[in-house]
């Protein structure tokens, strides 16, 4: 379904959401302007912090016993919403305006089957008859492509998978047909081939379906495949709102151009084109400066202008191409000139092998105590994490482990560190096996020589101890220094090395913002100058630009102490920034390993090539393959006798993928793939991502654009 | 890159360890509920401390019998709360009764939360056969009804101070370890306490360092409803004829004194079960606005 210009959904003029809490009222959404037309879909994008879901939740008019809508209007076919009563909002919500959340799990009641959950939905809402609902249910279940509906209706939430759970949501949202879809974050629990699935229905249904969709999203690379119009937002009102296309080749707000600048392009380079990360951080809702929210992080803030407020200004004014952007000097900003260029380095050199990871296996034990088991012999099974794991990392060198979650990329990170041992092969750091050494049975030397960095900064650091104090025990067990005057020196320095202000020395965890936690974990890993770092997802708990910064300070770190870093992880982009060698993991084991540029083209493994395709890209300059994967991740318990992706491959060529572990093909001398294709055709395989010819990154478009209408300055 | 700094939201001088208990505790005047309990609980305390200089009497002095509440005895001297079956004071019986339950109700909370925590420690950390043997331990304890526990056990073992409190610690001890096992399981698998263990900090480092300051919110709010259920207990085995020997005034030992006249002269008992419902009711109130504050933020 096309784009109805003449019918507006969603008019919201001037909203002012607020919450109340201790300190005060907090203004959480100012000024927020948008319309909606039938069948367009808008994407909602911005930092953690900036108002998105508040947005949202303003719009079902579900602000929570502290929050108030204290000012504008939100018109829903044309009709206020403030006038409405309760019953007639209750009447709407799920009705005619529907919500999906980011916890699929959270959204389904776990004690009732999907078929009670749904049929209540029809019967509520529509006044359908348990039978009708039911046709209905099935009906609405087949076009979210659930293969089994009649059995997933008998079935309990907890039976079915992540991205099955996402569907019946979706599918509940659209029984009864609403004309406008919330959906807050949709995919962002789920792992990105499971993702792409879910994207790609999301859009089919809004053809099938007409409904105006509202898309919330901290990932651009998601907008530019789902959203038609996209507004950018920041610290509570929208900066920039325009056509997709418009926004992603010239973006004018220089918010926006720093985000892009945050996010790992296929064009960045860790060398050449650094990322460049936004300075300061999100002021909070009461600390806003006066004027435009972004000056005080903004490269060409000017005074006089930018200290004032600003309103929306129109860039072109097409109706269907209309681009509008929050920012006094947007026409008077030259990006081209001023292309905010990260230092560039020299791509390091790698060294000697450190590790050495040969044959590694860790297989879980699974005793199963019932009688039967035990007379029939089989009372033992065991869960293959990890399976013939073989790779070598050399000093200074980026080694990413990449796949998605279960596929034993974290059981191989605590076999390293020693909080698992291995079951057999052997893990060796500078000759030594370490592979079945408990992390108490390690000398304190080799536990300094390999630490790791956590994934989730509210988690990494201990709530109950400074932050000083947290490192200087670190420096102290490491035995790097001794005196307590030279131990709190050694903290000082280490917190100016990742970019902390000395006096952070007294801070407790919970005074500190995510990338500063995350920041305090790196100097933490590193104080003991480890030969190793591992480091698991340390960047995907982060809002972009924070990450963009973590990610090139634990760059510069590694850089400085040449350390070996294994970079576990599942975003893709992440792992072509910055790493130099990349290894792919699926089901406990390695489906295909080489350097970076080899892996990321052809020759592919199948499951390589479906990762690439499910990674969404910020840049409309690239053009992508989709491949979908069918079916679940199989049980670890209960692997496929064969190879371990031929349940879901779309390359099976037959029985043997079935009864047979692929044989391991090089095409390179350390670009080796585990499959049964042979090694010509696997290089035959076309391109996943093919960048257009001449290709240029957005910001050097600057000044390749229609001419602007208004702003004279 | 030194631009990258993320600049830190102002903040006030570091503070140090005690002046961040005196802001959590400023934070209970968010509270009505909390500041009541405390005032209740502050009234009591200061009753204890200064009972020799507020208690108008000896508390083991006789004088006349059975004098009504506001009551003159025949040499004149004035009774506010009357005197009891053999003419001591009830006021200041209450006034001095207060300094008992203030010294073995969290005396023997205390020991049964060290027990309990460090039972509860070992079984959630350690895991295997920790758990198992003091998870059996905790049960077979709770299995029995606590009041036939304290019976057997003092009746058996004697009537004193130390059995009283080693009673209650073994009554009370499987409870605490629930809560404290409980948290540790969560607790154990923060990334910090893995952290800790890649660095090869010992179990004992780890358990008291990096786990149970973690754990303390509620086991605040638990010891504060805990000390309340303790203060009844003592005042039962009083009531019981189990308490704590004679001759000091004992809440619960006056109530069960005045139990048999209580309908002649109500006001016998009536006394110290205000004191007792008073102080446990302004403990409790306490932990509901310990709750209430720690779950704002």
């Amino acid at each position: 379904m096309t784009i109805d210009y003449d019918d507006v959904v969603l008019e919201i003029e001037g909203l002012c959401l607020s919450y109340y809490i201790r300190a005060g009222e907090v203004p959480a959404v100012v000024d927020f302007d948008l319309k909606l037309h039938r069948g367009e879909s808008i994407g909602l994008v911005g930092e953690s912090g900036c108002g998105k879901s508040t947005v949202a939740n303003g719009i079902m008019r579900y602000m929570g016993a502290n929050g108030a809508i204290t000012g504008g209007s939100i018109k829903f076919n044309g009709r206020d919403m403030a006038e409405m009563s309760e019953e007639e909002v209750r009447q709407l919500r799920g009705n005619e305006i529907a919500m999906i959340y980011q916890e699929p799990m959270a959204a389904l009641n776990p004690s009732l089957t999907i078929a009670t959950q749904m049929i209540e939905v029809a019967v509520y809402h529509d006044d359908a008859t348990e039978e009708e609902a039911r046709a209905r249910s099935l009906q609405v279940l087949a076009d979210v492509h659930i293969p089994d509906p009649e059995r997933l209706l008998a079935s309990y939430p907890h039976q079915i998978s992540g991205g099955q759970q996402q569907r019946v949501v979706i599918a509940m949202a659209l029984l009864s047909n609403p004309s406008l879809l919330l959906l807050d974050e949709p995919t962002t629990a789920l792992d990105v081939t499971v993702e792409a699935g879910i994207v790609e229905l999301i859009g089919e249904l809004s053809e099938k379906y007409g409904t105006s969709l509202l898309y919330i999203s901290h990932n651009l690379g998601l907008m530019l495949e789902v959203c038609d119009r996209i507004a950018v937002m920041y610290s509570g009102d929208v900066v920039e709102e325009g056509h997709i296309d418009s926004i992603f080749s010239w973006p004018k707000h220089p918010y926006t151009h720093g985000l892009f600048g945050c996010i790992p392009l296929p064009h960045a380079d860790k060398n050449a084109r650094p990322l460049v990360a936004i300075k300061g951080q999100l002021p909070l809702p009461y600390e806003r400066p006066d004027g435009c929210n972004f000056g005080p992080r903004c490269d060409f803030y000017e005074e006089g202008s930018c200290d004032k407020m600003q309103a929306m200004e129109e860039v072109h004014t097409d109706e269907d191409d209309a681009h509008r952007v929050r920012c006094h000097r947007w026409n008077g900003i030259d990006h081209t000139a001023a292309i905010p260029k990260g230092p560039s380095h020299a791509a390091a050199t790698i060294g000697e092998t450190v590790l050495e990871v040969d044959n590694m296996q860790k297989y879980y034990e699974i005793r199963d105590n019932s009688l039967k088991a035990v007379i029939a012999g089989d009372n033992v099974r065991y869960v293959k994490a990890n399976e013939q794991i073989s790779f070598k990392a050399g000093k200074g060198e980026t080694v990413a482990i990449v796949g998605e979650s279960g596929c034993g990329k974290s059981t191989f990170a605590k076999v390293l560190m020693g909080l698992e041992t291995a079951t057999g092969g052997a893990v060796r750091l500078n000759g030594d096996d370490i592979g079945g050494r408990h992390v108490q049975s390690r000398t304190p030397k080799l536990l300094s020589s390999l630490q790791m960095v956590f994934q989730n900064p509210n988690d990494t650091l201990n709530p109950s101890v400074s932050v000083g104090n947290q490192i200087a025990r670190v420096v102290k067990r490491f035995g790097v220094e001794s005196e307590p005057a030279q131990i709190r020196e050694h903290v000082l320095k280490l917190l100016d090395t990742v970019k902390l202000p000395r006096d952070f020395y007294n801070r407790m965890p919970r005074q500190l913002s995510g990338g500063q936690k995350q920041r305090i974990g790196i100097a933490r890993a590193f104080a003991g100058k480890p030969a190793t770092v591992i480091a698991d997802e340390p960047i995907s708990a982060l809002d972009v630009s924070v990450a963009a910064a973590v990610t090139e300070l634990l760059m510069d770190i590694q850089r400085e102490y040449e350390t070996t870093l294994l970079f576990i992880s599942h975003d893709l982009a992440a792992v072509r920034y910055l790493s130099d060698r990349v290894v792919v993991m699926y089901l406990g084991g390695i489906m295909e390993r080489g350097t970076t540029n080899e892996v990321f083209a052809p020759p592919y493994h199948p499951y390589t090539e479906a990762l690439l395709s499910a990674v969404p890209i910020a840049d409309p300059q690239v053009e992508k393959r989709r491949i979908l994967l069918e079916g679940n991740l199989p049980s670890p318990l209960d692997p496929p006798k064969g190879c371990p992706f031929s349940t879901r491959c779309p390359r099976r060529i037959g029985a043997i993928c079935d009864d047979e572990i692929p044989p391991v093909q090089f095409a390179s001398d350390r670009h080796a793939i585990a499959c049964h294709i042979p090694m010509e055709e696997l290089r035959e395989v076309e391109p996943v991502i093919k960048l257009h010819e001449e290709h240029i990154p957005p910001e050097v478009l600057g000044g390749d654009q229609p001419t602007p209408v208004g702003g004279d300055d | 890159m030194s631009e990258l700094v993320e600049t830190a939201a102002p903040l006030v001088a570091p503070p140090s360890g005690l002046m961040r208990a005196f802001k959590s505790i400023g934070l209970l005047r968010e509270s009505w509920v909390g500041m009541v309990g405390a005032a209740m609980v502050l009234f009591w305390v200061l009753v204890a401390l200064l009972a020799p200089l507020i208690a108008p009497y000896d508390p083991l002095a006789n004088y006349q019998s059975f004098v009504k509440p506001g009551g003159v005895d025949a040499k004149g001297n004035y009774f506010l709360m009357g005197t009891d079956q053999i003419g001591r004071d009830i006021l200041s019986r209450v006034i001095y009764g207060t300094q008992r339950v203030l010294i073995y109700a969290p005396l023997a909370t205390m020991s049964a939360y060290v027990v309990g925590i460090i039972m509860g420690l070992l079984a959630a950390y350690r895991g295997g056969w920790w758990d198992t043997i003091l998870t059996r331990v905790a049960d077979i304890i709770l299995s029995f009804p606590p009041l036939v526990l304290y019976i057997v056990i003092i009746t058996q073992v004697g009537q004193s101070a130390f059995v009283i409190v080693a009673a209650i610690v073994l009554a009370s001890g499987p409870g605490i370890f629930r809560i404290v096992r409980g948290l540790v399981l969560d607790i154990k698998t923060r990334e910090y306490v893995a952290a800790a263990e890649t660095r090869g900090e010992s179990n004992f480092y780890i358990m008291f360092v990096e786990i149970l300051p973690n754990a303390r919110g509620p086991l605040i709010v638990d010891f504060c409803i805990r000390l309340g259920f303790v203060t009844i207990t003592i005042g039962i085995l009083a009531f019981l004829g189990l308490g704590l020997p004679p001759p000091d005034p004992d809440w619960g030992k006056m109530v069960n004194e005045g139990r048999a006249l209580a309908l002649a002269f109500p006001h016998m008992t009536l006394f110290p079960c205000i004191a007792i419902s008073s102080f446990v009711l302004g403990l409790n109130l306490l932990a509901d606005g310990l709750r209430e504050v720690a779950l704002r933020d």
